[in-house]
């Protein structure tokens, strides 16, 4: 049975800054990013949905210490947000002082553009990233 | 189904880079089980090791066929298990239901890792792995950096302000040194003993809140236990220990877990399964060895384990009730943060340090008095693979 939506289609959507999910027929529920079954129900019964992008961070953290390859990013910060639909992705905040940031990032809203991760020797290619801005 | 008995436990010493090789490490440890058995190696009937990133590590794959040849449990068959930081367990689990179902009468179960002959840069790209490649590793993820948004969760979540968590935090730490330093086995064994709050809030720091303090070692090392059949472990030993429950489950990508976190749902299905299997309740362990790759690991663990509510392990660690002498002795072996973390071996170390407590074999500073009951936790990933094993004096 083939996968309603596609790490690759998710990939170049996401490059023109178009987040896709996955809308259970079952239950309703939103799953981002895409699986073969709904992450709540487990039902494969799901259509492609194009998310809106507004969400707030539910948790971030400043990495210092960088993977073999990576050393040069650092410092940079690291978030979760929780999208309007629901579901949580992690990507980066940009925009702001990685050094400056506090507890008070949690629950502030952004907006979500993306970049490229070139990827390495043990990646399969290339993945876009989010890349969240605070908004207003 | 039989009732399944550890009858012997070897460990090599978790270190810091060494050179023995990974056949060589598991052969030091699996001899060391199986010669406090009373056995041989050709007694062996089938293997079972964790090994997480062997190829990577020596450019070295399929370790258990390797590791079976060396130690001389010739033409057995010798079975990889690949669950990140849980690889061990998961092995211990599964050479538990073989000879439970009496397939087998008596196997070697354990693990073995390089992760400090890495070096840093590699380790934590290699650690990486273990969050999802295409969704979250791009972002830069690292192992640290998982923990440390689960801080900045845990304090939203429970309204703790980040500083007494931070507190709180190296409370765990501080304890866990404290054992260690007198663990022969351990990495960190003659160190750190007088760590205070002031130095784990002020060194390094990883990801924030975490410091170099808040996280656990990369190590090298190994472990090993031997499991027998009730029949045959009686034979064996005078003093054999039960495995009376075991638990497993699984999770996807951290952000897929949103509906529990700072939770780990699979942890709460598997040490249920565990505990009802045992028919045991939390308040009736004594010792638990659980995976304290950061110290607020540990806060998560034994909130989801049932020893303590939701958002409040952090009191009990000030309290000492997470000590020996308090409600549940957590990680008398020093635990991944001071016996050390080569991700492969953990869970069997974990074996090793409960069966051995409940031998009363330990050093007696960090022995736990009568201990009847203990419990082992493994995490791998990001809540990805979850184990638990409950372990019981059979005399």
């Amino acid at each position: 049975m083939e996968q309603k939506l596609y790490f690759a289609q998710y990939n170049e959507a996401l490059k023109q800054n178009k987040l896709l999910g996955l809308k259970c027929q079952q239950c309703n529920t939103i799953t981002t990013p895409p699986k073969m079954a709904c992450r709540q129900c487990g039902s494969p019964d799901m259509e492609v949905v194009e998310l809106k992008t507004d969400g707030k961070i539910r948790t971030f953290t400043t990495v210092f210490v960088g993977a073999e390859g990576r050393e040069s990013e650092v410092p940079y910060i690291l978030v979760i947000v929780e999208l309007e639909e629901g579901p949580w992705i992690m990507g980066n905040l940009e925009g702001v002082e990685p050094k400056s940031v506090t507890m008070e990032l949690i629950g502030k809203k952004v907006k979500m553009g993306n970049k490229i991760f070139a990827g390495d020797t043990y990646s399969a290619g290339e993945s876009a990233r989010p890349i969240f801005t605070l908004a207003g | 189904m039989k009732k399944v008995a550890v009858v012997g436990v070897g460990e090599t010493k978790f270190s810091g880079p060494q050179t023995k090789t990974e056949v060589e490490l598991f052969a030091e440890a699996a001899t060391e089980a199986i010669a406090e058995s009373n056995l041989k190696a050709k007694d062996i009937k089938a293997l079972f090791i964790g090994n997480a990133l062997g190829d990577i590590e020596e450019g070295q794959g399929m370790v258990a066929s390797y590791a079976a040849e060396n130690l001389g449990c010739h033409y057995a068959p010798a079975n990889r298990y690949e669950g990140a930081c849980a690889s061990a367990s998961m092995a211990v689990r599964d050479a538990f239901m073989w000879v439970a179902s009496g397939y087998y009468d008596i196997v070697i179960a354990g693990g073995v890792e390089r992760a400090a002959t890495m070096g840093t840069g590699l380790a934590t790209r290699t650690f990486a792995m273990f969050s999802d490649a295409r969704y979250e590793y791009p972002s830069g993820v690292t192992f640290p950096a998982v923990f440390a948004m689960l801080t900045h969760l845990y304090a939203d979540t429970y309204k703790i302000p980040l500083q007494k968590l931070r507190e709180q935090m190296a409370k765990v730490t501080i304890q866990s040194y404290k054992h260690g330093a007198i663990n022969p086995k351990a990495q960190f064994f003659g160190k750190n003993a007088d760590m205070s709050v002031e130095k784990v809030l002020g060194s390094f720091v990883v990801c924030t809140p975490l410091t170099l303090h808040d996280c656990c070692p990369f190590s090298d090392g190994a472990a090993a236990v031997v499991l027998a059949s009730e029949e045959v472990a009686k034979k064996l030993t005078k003093k054999p220990v039960y495995i009376t429950g075991i638990g497993q489950a699984s999770n996807g990508p951290l952000g897929n877990q949103n509906d529990y976190l700072p939770r780990i749902r699979a942890r709460e299905l598997s040490s249920e399964q565990a505990y009802k299997m045992a028919g045991i309740k939390p308040q009736d362990v004594d010792l638990c060895e659980l995976h304290d790759c950061f110290s607020i690991a540990s806060l998560i663990a034994a909130e989801s384990l049932g020893f303590f509510d939701y958002g409040k392990a952090g009191e009990a660690w000030e309290k000492g009730e997470a000590d020996i002498g308090g409600k549940v002795a957590i990680n008398p072996s020093g635990g991944l943060k001071a016996k050390g973390h080569p991700i492969g071996a953990t869970g069997a170390g974990q074996v090793y340090e409960v069966a051995r407590q409940l031998r009363g074999e330990v050093e007696p500073g960090r022995q736990v008095p009568d201990a009847k009951i203990g419990l082992t936790d493994t995490l791998g990933g990001d809540g990805g693979t979850l184990v638990n094993m409950i372990l019981e004096r059979g005399w």
